[in-house]
């Protein structure tokens, strides 16, 4: 490991070294429009019948998990399918609201496969690659197919045929969308076709089931060693490929909208083993949430943020003014969106948008509980339409916010403020989507690979799917085709030692007995993070932050309370090993938002900006996908750089002006 | 890609899953909808007899003695009355008989013991109707009453207030005021079980299939309960008050 | 505001257990009632005794992992999930029982954890449209009604929590069994499969040992979804004609 490496000159130099540029090497050299097809084509094939002695296991049962787990069920592979959850239609693609994106030009509005990609790439803010993107606007189209085949219940106009609207930021009518549940509906159309494989008998499901090592043998992943969260058994299993879909990071944060199970644990394990960590510090704050109404708060609920499009944002004048929102005359309200960005007003993207509202709350301007919000108002909107046609538009956001905060958003202006809502780092993969670790695959928000710098709205569940359903299922084979692989058991010295190390560390957590909850230092992380690695970081926070979490790290592992056994349900036990997991990949983040010198897309840096305050970008220096090799805990990273080629499309500096 | 079937290894293994499905809880239950709708029918018809106790004693005799003597003579004396017998019988059987299955997968499902122990559990659930809370027990009531009630006017074996002709016999006992109580008790159950019988008996046979079916069965078992729970006290009160003699 | 907690604690499945009493004070009644639960377990961790075990995961009401009985009431006072319950449904003072879902076929597996697999199980013997990934057909090729659409889709608005379960007398799981045959069964994708999916889904559901339905309707009023009791009928209605049907 980590061999060759250079000092680097960069900024952040003290905290990493620099190890030999990476490249993907499976997307065939052709014009971006016939790779995917040329892929197809050049990948090997395994015989149907061969399938069935081929094994896969794959690691979550979300958007792309459960597509990947059911496809590949369908094929014919020998698939075991793991989640932390009791079932695998919990996975948190469920909480998804808006809507899925597809190149289906069933408007005929312009939209076609090239301007999804090109939409993609350049809302990734020139960070992403160009041949997974174009990939993914290809696939795109055969999502909506297959969903509907499968009884997906799409919005649908009045001649019976798919209804879609228009989301974040493009000028096509691409999103497809149910409801406000679009990503409940897809994960039970995935969650139907595993299930229907589990009867088949082709996919083995395993529930309460936590991946806590990764088993390398040979160089390749083999298995992983998983706990039985019921009976406490740690349990190896074997495979010839693994596939992680575990989905993103947010929660480092401690407070995000994901739900209170996501962890990174799953990813990092795989990275501890060699896997190459991507862009870590790409994380996507979405502007319109419910605020934090103490510190006793779990998470953070997401509202559309189409509500912006009838709601006007604003805070008072002065912080000093404690008025009831209802009494504040216009003269002493700052609608500070439609004051800095006259054209765009409430409609900035999500990045500037939470910044803004950050900014006025770091002035003290804030409102209600802690001074961590902003109005979101609809007196105006109510006035001009009619509250009836506000609660045709926004009756069930309504609803919702009031039953959280129990304030009532037709009377008094709703409250919001950013929070942490999507990862867009991840592993690194290639265009198979195979990892650093052969025979390790990582589809769905574990990965890094589609959205560059920031996500498009409606994108996740368009990516998790195309990974599932679409790619993996045909790259995999590639990989298989030289399978099955010789046999492997627990005998293996790296099954008893990855068996070894679980045991070990489980045993260590239970056996601190200190007297900090697992929570508190949770919560403490999360502080850290969102004050230093959060909206806006600086070369001086990340490095005060990079302190703050080593000290915590120490904290931890001497301080920590995990009361109980193994043997049983021990729910902080599970959190205790997804928090060590979380305070190891937080110290990467901040090296990695410290070592990228611009802004882009979720990413501020606050010495990169324009003299507006708005992000830049230094292509010069920073057109390179970041990907980390781990070294050891506390011991400096080794950054790999793949250099971003683009081809198809011209990099361009955003303005919202 | 293929849709065919596969029974899951259990102990039912030899059977399609049609032929389970002919054993599962929706076809008993249906079983009990279409034996209490036959009841129904019955009851109606009971109705419409007894209210000719208000056309005086020879109007009521001849009705009770026509009920034998239907189809004569093509069909033997009292046949129509024992092919309706038997039908009511088997109706009862039947209806029973899924109780008794329904009852013990219930009890198999969720317990013997208290399932709950919060206190603050309203014993009648949250939303469910009165009617629907006295089904089981009220129904065990009403097949008691109708042993009695057999007993007393087919079986003669219970004779408050004497006589043998069917009028007299109905006119004596009513004019007993027990006799009117237990009959009133026995009316207000049959109306409870009626108005949530008849509501599930539908719903269960598939006719609940919108917000608009709901609120129609709902109401078309209120009114036939109530029409015949009013119509079946109508005598005994009558008789009870001295209107009809 | 402060309230006094009777919580079943069962250390293990097939274990006895008991409820037990614990008093909180100094909350907000802004709190969801799963992080008044977090706040418990705060302070019972730095007491040194167990934390009490309960599942959850979104909490915004979607994934149907959480589920308690709060005052014998499946999800408690709030026609939503119990993650969407906050503190100001309660009042200053409450004595509030809080009971895991109590059903044969859903175990209790440790404090108010149940084991719900049953449901996982329904589905898959019937809960799908066979529909192998990439022979799909074009998604507009088949228009469907928007009232048809509309009406699948309050069924499968269904997030599996298992409250229809809880709330029911009979322990039935008829709802949540129905909800996904009226989904499937309303959509022309779905009809292939129609009568295989009633015949497969009931004797399951049977099989797992839930009860019959009778139809009270105590499953819709606690379904945080308000899937409506019609769907039930409509399952009566396919399984009846699949049962009976003479053509094979």
């Amino acid at each position: 490991m980590a061999e060759n490496t250079t000092i680097p000159t960069g900024p952040g130099a003290d905290l990493y070294t620099e190890g030999h540029e990476i490249h993907d090497t499976k997307a065939p050299d052709v014009p971006v429009e016939q790779m995917w097809d040329q892929r197809r084509f050049d990948a090997s094939l395994v015989n149907p019948t061969n399938r069935r002695k081929m094994s896969v296991i794959i690691v979550g049962t979300g958007l792309a998990g459960g597509s990947a787990a059911a496809t590949l069920g369908e094929a014919g592979y020998h698939v075991k399918s793991f989640c932390y959850q009791d079932s695998p239609r919990r996975a948190h693609s469920i909480a998804a609201q808006g809507g899925i994106n597809a190149a289906k030009n069933y408007r005929n509005d312009g939209d076609s496969v090239y301007r999804l990609f090109y939409d993609t790439v350049k809302g990734g803010d020139y960070r992403s690659r160009e041949s997974n993107v174009y990939r993914l606007a290809q696939v795109s189209a055969n999502i909506i197919d297959q969903c509907v085949a499968q009884g997906v219940p799409f919005a649908r106009e009045y001649g019976g045929l798919l209804d879609t609207r228009s989301f974040g930021g493009v000028q096509v009518q691409r999103t497809f969308y149910a409801r406000g549940q679009t990503g409940q509906q897809l994960l039970i159309g995935a969650y139907q076709a595993l299930e229907r494989q589990v009867k088949a008998g082709t996919v083995e499901m395993h529930t309460r089931h936590e991946m806590l090592e990764l088993i390398v043998v040979d160089g390749k992943a083999r298995g992983i060693v998983a706990r039985d969260m019921v009976t406490g058994e740690v349990e190896t299993h074997f495979a010839d490929a693994v596939v992680l879909a575990s989905g993103g990071y947010g929660n480092v944060f401690f407070l995000s909208t994901n739900a209170m199970g996501c962890n990174v644990t799953a990813s990092w394990r795989a990275h501890r083993k060699g896997a190459y960590f991507a862009n870590p510090c790409y994380t996507q704050i979405h502007p319109t949430c419910i605020p934090v109404s103490g510190e006793y708060q779990s998470k953070l609920t997401l509202m559309s943020e189409s509500l912006r499009n009838d709601g006007r944002i604003w805070v008072p004048k002065s912080g000093e003014d404690k008025r009831d929102p209802r009494q504040i005359p216009e003269e002493d309200r700052d609608y500070y969106l439609e004051r800095i960005y006259p054209s765009f007003g409430n409609l900035v993207p999500r990045d500037i948008a939470s910044r803004a509202a950050k900014y006025v709350c770091d002035e003290g301007r804030g409102v209600g509980p802690g001074g961590l919000g902003v109005y979101l108002d609809f007196a105006d909107a109510i006035k001009r339409l009619g509250r009836k046609a506000v609660e045709n538009k926004y009756g069930n956001l309504f609803d919702m916010y009031a039953q959280i905060t129990g304030e009532n958003p037709y009377e008094t202006p709703m409250r919001i403020y950013p929070a942490v809502h999507y990862t867009m780092g991840g592993l690194w993969v290639d265009y198979d989507l195979e990892s650093s670790i052969p025979g390790l695959f990582v589809v769905g928000e574990a990965n890094f690979s589609d959205h560059g710098a920031n996500r498009l709205g409606a994108s996740a569940l368009m990516q998790g799917l195309a990974d599932g359903y679409f790619v993996l299922p045909n790259t995999i084979a590639n990989y298989l085709a030289d399978g099955p692989f010789e046999a492997v058991d627990d005998s293996h010295p790296a099954a008893a030692e990855a068996v070894a190390s679980v045991t070990e560390r489980i045993q260590k957590l239970l056996s601190i007995n200190g007297s900090r909850t697992v929570d508190s230092i949770h919560k403490e992380l999360g502080h850290i993070m969102w004050e230093y690695c959060g909206m806006e970081r600086s070369d001086e926070g990340l490095r005060t932050a990079i302190e703050k979490i080593r000290e915590l790290r120490e904290v931890f592992w001497s301080d920590v309370r995990v009361l109980g056994v193994n043997e049983e349900i021990n729910q902080a036990l599970e959190k205790a090993g997804r928090v060590a997991d979380f305070l190891e990949l937080a110290e990467l983040m901040c090296i990695d938002a410290l070592t990228r010198a611009e802004s882009c897309g979720g990413h501020f840096r606050a010495e990169s900006q324009t003299e507006d305050g708005e992000a830049l970008r230094h292509d010069d220096d920073y057109a390179h996908v970041s990907a980390w090799e781990f070294t050891g805990v506390g011991t400096k990273p080794v950054l790999h750089k793949e250099p971003l080629e683009y081809h198809a499309i011209e990099m361009k500096q955003r303005s919202y002006k | 890609m293929s849709t065919s079937r596969k029974v899951t290894p259990v102990a039912t293994t030899t059977l399609t899953p049609q032929a389970r499905a002919l054993r599962s809880t929706v076809v008993t239950k249906a079983v009990m909808a279409v034996s209490g709708l036959i009841m129904v029918l019955f009851l109606i018809a009971h109705m419409y007899g007894n209210l000719l106790v208000f056309g005086g004693p020879v109007m009521f005799n001849e009705y009770a003695a026509h009920l034998r003597t239907i189809g004569e003579p093509m069909i033997p004396y009292s046949g129509v009355l024992w092919v309706l017998r038997v039908v009511l019988l088997i109706s009862v059987v039947a209806h029973v008989a899924s109780v008794v299955k329904l009852w013990r997968r219930k009890v198999g499902a969720t317990g013997t013991g208290k399932r709950y122990l919060s206190s603050k559990r309203k014993a009648t659930g949250n939303q469910m109707t009165y009617s629907a809370f006295t089904m089981r027990w009220g129904g065990i009531t009403l097949l008691a009453y109708v042993i009695f009630h057999l007993l007393h006017l087919t079986w003669k074996v219970v004779n408050p207030g004497g006589a043998h002709e069917p009028y007299d016999r109905v006119v004596n006992s009513f004019q007993q005021w027990w006799m009117v109580l237990i009959y009133l008790i026995a009316m207000i159950l049959l109306g409870l079980h009626l108005r949530h019988g008849i509501w599930s008996a539908l719903t269960t046979l598939g006719a609940n299939t919108s917000a608009v079916a709901r609120r129609r069965l709902n109401l078309a078992a209120i009114a036939l309960a109530v029409v015949l729970v009013v119509g079946f006290l109508l005598p005994p009160f009558s008789i009870l008050l001295g209107l009809v003699k | 505001m402060k309230v006094t907690l009777n919580i079943w604690r069962q250390p293990k499945r097939d274990a006895q257990g008991k409820m037990e009493s614990y008093e909180l004070d100094g909350l907000s009644e802004h709190m969801s009632f799963l992080e008044m639960l977090d706040v418990l377990n705060e302070r019972l961790t730095s007491e040194g005794r167990d934390p009490v075990a309960f599942d959850s995961d979104c909490r915004e009401g979607i994934c149907g992992m959480c589920g308690l009985v709060i005052n014998g009431e499946a999800h408690g006072p709030s026609p939503t999930t119990t993650c969407q319950l906050h503190l100001r449904s309660f009042s200053d003072g409450d004595v509030i029982d809080v009971e895991p879902w109590r059903a044969e076929p859903f175990p209790v597996l440790k404090d108010l954890i149940v084991d719900r697999t049953s449901f996982d199980r329904i589905i898959q013997a019937g809960g799908y449209i066979s529909a192998n990934t990439g022979s799909a057909p074009e998604a507009n090729a088949a228009p469907i009604a928007q009232a048809d659409a509309s009406d699948a889709f309050d069924a499968a608005t269904c997030i599996g929590c298992g409250a229809c379960v809880a709330a029911c007398p009979n322990g039935s799981a008829m709802l949540f069994t129905a909800a996904k045959v009226t989904h499937l069964g309303l959509l022309p994708q779905g009809q292939p499969e129609r009568n295989s999916r009633a015949l497969d889904m009931v004797n399951q559901h049977d099989e797992e040992g839930f009860g019959n339905c009778t139809n009270i309707g105590e499953c819709t009023a606690v379904c945080p979804k308000g899937i409506p009791l019609e769907t039930i009928s409509r399952l009566n209605r396919d399984l009846l004609k699949a049962a009976t049907r003479t053509d094979g």
